[in-house]
């Protein structure tokens, strides 16, 4: 009998699940549910994340990405809270449209992922499963290379100079974009916050 | 545990070892999640009682009615399974186990002692927060599908109320992570070895108020009162659980009191030296395994009771509250998040980084060098310590 590859297993199992719910989302026409097989499907690429040693990366997919759709989902619940259950109609133009789009992707996506030769996918090494014994140490390199060291070469000689000669790191831009966000989320609910008179009588007296 | 399993199976058995492992991780944690339920629940009927004083529970299962929780399980099996008419019935059938799902997922990156954690990664505490910020998924989706006004409102409620607290509970759980330098629960934990003055809650003025604000954004995260809104029985029924009964009623209670213990063990570990006691009594035992494996492995029992109780610690403060204070209006609840938790943690966040960077060795009675602080590369070996 030859062994099971739980690795190859548990890859097509959330391979599956995420491309399923994937499907159900353009099937689906109730706006809840919809985003409701969009969270399992992106749930099972962090579920792919985690497989492929990817801890760090598969927390950031549950925290952004799961927790993105869930505000999305509060937002569905509340347009179509007036009837129970309002969906979705989708026209025929909007279906040309999105399967144009689509179709494109899949296509550049395809020809990408059968351009890389056989020579690069990564060895199976006998007997280690790869998730089982891969080194827990993904966040401090991550953090290192945000700081601009070079983690790849850390293991050469000359360390001192690999620190300096280094990119300047991903900090400044990673900062910049963040602030860059807050100011927009800052500005948005201005924006949309109830406009009050300010010469009385436009606020009540709240008990 | 899955390593050490494979040296006694041939090769082609090897996943079995794999299989094996995860089984026993798995079936631990499912024991400990429901068994800190059961108890929690039996806890909460007993302090309430105390606090309003009655006697609570007597009379099921000997003197103190220990065996209430089976019972009420018992009697909430045989009820009525009900599905409203109105009611969106795959996601009303799916939802209570999304929320025990991210309720007990979180227990995978807790670690009950030194190297007892069924996952020991470096991005523990990240994973921690983004699972644990998943329970109100199923929640909304609870309260949307349930087709009524009540169970609406209440998941409204808990949509803004569990986002908004997750940002100041995040900028808490940031302070001990810098101060420890890793994301690892592990050395986390075995970095506040000692006496209780290594705690973290103790490493500076800074870090104590963070402490508290931790506190009320974790009853906050887990809708225990004063921040029960999602669920409050005065106005809203019952919440979001309006429509349940029977059996997905249980589980959504599994997930709120699995939460709470899992948030408790995150303070526990963060803050108040995990499985550390207050005083390094495993230490003057020579219950390490630089000694020998066995005393390693009682010093780990005795560190995993510790922990056990600091969580139910906070579990019975969770429940102190709750009977004791009234419960907050929605526009308190924002305003207590937006204008001075996040202010206070941000703040706070500043003042512990200074305080670091001025003070890098400590400086109230912080034993320079910890008695367990070196042991992060001696990995017990072979108990539990399985990735």
């Amino acid at each position: 009998m030859e062994t099971i590859n739980w690795h190859s297993f548990f890859f097509l199992l959330f391979a599956a699940v995420a491309a399923a719910m994937a499907a159900a989302v353009v099937v689906s026409g109730n706006i809840v549910r919809m985003a409701f097989y969009l969270v399992v499907s992106l749930g099972a690429v962090a579920g792919l994340f985690f497989l492929a040693g990817a801890d760090f990366l598969g927390a950031v997919q549950l925290m952004v990405y799961v927790g993105g759709t869930m505000v999305l989902l509060v937002f569905g619940v509340m347009l179509t809270a007036r009837g129970p259950f309002i969906s979705m109609q989708t026209g025929g133009g909007q279906w040309v449209m999105a399967v144009v789009v689509g179709g494109a992707l899949l296509a550049v996506l395809l020809q990408t992922a059968f351009s890389v030769g056989s020579s690069a996918r990564p060895r199976q090494v006998e007997h280690t499963p790869p998730a089982a014994t891969a080194p827990a140490s993904t966040t401090t390199r991550l953090g290192l290379g945000l700081l601009g060291v070079r983690v790849d070469r850390l293991a050469e000689d000359g360390q001192d100079e690999i620190l300096q000669q280094g990119m300047s790191g991903y900090l400044l831009p990673f900062e910049i974009v963040s602030v860059h966000l807050l100011v927009v989320l800052i500005g948005a609910a201005f924006l949309a916050r109830a406009k009050r008179k300010a010469e009385g009588g436009g606020r009540r007296a709240e008990g | 545990m899955a390593e050490y399993l494979s040296q006694y199976l041939n090769p082609q058995w090897q996943w079995l070892a794999y299989v094996a492992a995860s089984l026993v991780h798995v079936g631990l944690l499912l024991t400990m999640a429901l068994a800190a339920a059961a108890i929690s629940i039996w806890l909460e009927r007993k302090v309430s009682a105390r606090i309003q004083d009655r006697l609570g529970p007597t009379r099921v299962g000997g003197r103190f009615g220990w065996l209430q929780p089976p019972a009420d399980g018992i009697k909430l099996l045989c009820k009525e399974d009900i599905i409203p008419t109105a009611a969106d019935r795959l996601l009303f059938r799916t939802a209570p186990y999304i929320s025990f799902c991210a309720a007990f997922g979180v227990f995978l990156a807790l670690p009950f002692a030194d190297g007892w954690a069924a996952l020991q990664f470096d991005s523990a505490v990240f994973f921690f927060l983004a699972v644990a910020g998943l329970e109100v998924f199923g929640v909304i989706l609870g309260g949307y599908a349930s087709g009524s006004k009540y169970s609406l409102y209440g998941a409204i409620r808990e949509a803004a109320q569990v986002i908004s607290y997750e940002v100041p509970m995040a900028l808490c759980v940031v302070i001990p992570v810098m101060i420890a330098g890793t994301m690892d629960l592990v050395a986390i934990g075995n970095q506040q070895a000692g006496w209780f003055t290594n705690w973290y809650v103790f490493h500076d003025p800074f870090t104590f108020v963070t402490f508290w604000v931790y506190v009320t954004c974790a009853v906050a995260h887990v809708n225990r009162a004063p921040f029960d809104l999602p669920e409050a029985e005065s106005e809203l029924v019952a919440g979001f659980m309006t429509e349940y009964s029977g059996f997905r009623w249980v589980i959504f209670f599994m997930a709120e009191y699995a939460a709470m213990f899992a948030v408790s063990g995150l303070a526990a570990i963060l803050f108040l030296g995990g499985w550390n006691g207050p005083i390094p009594v495993t230490h003057w035992l020579g219950l390490s395994y630089n000694v020998h494996p066995l005393a390693g492995y009682l010093g780990n029992l005795l560190g995993m009771c510790n922990f056990i109780f600091k969580c139910f610690a906070g579990v019975t403060f969770m429940i102190w509250l709750r009977w004791t204070l009234p419960r907050l209006r929605i526009d308190q609840v924002m305003t207590t998040c937006l204008k001075y938790c996040i202010p206070l943690a941000a703040a706070m966040f500043l003042g512990a980084m200074l305080w670091v960077y001025a003070f890098p060795d400590g400086v109230i009675l912080r034993e320079k060098s910890a008695p367990r602080a070196a042991a992060g590369n001696l990995q017990p070996p072979v108990a539990l310590s399985g990735r």
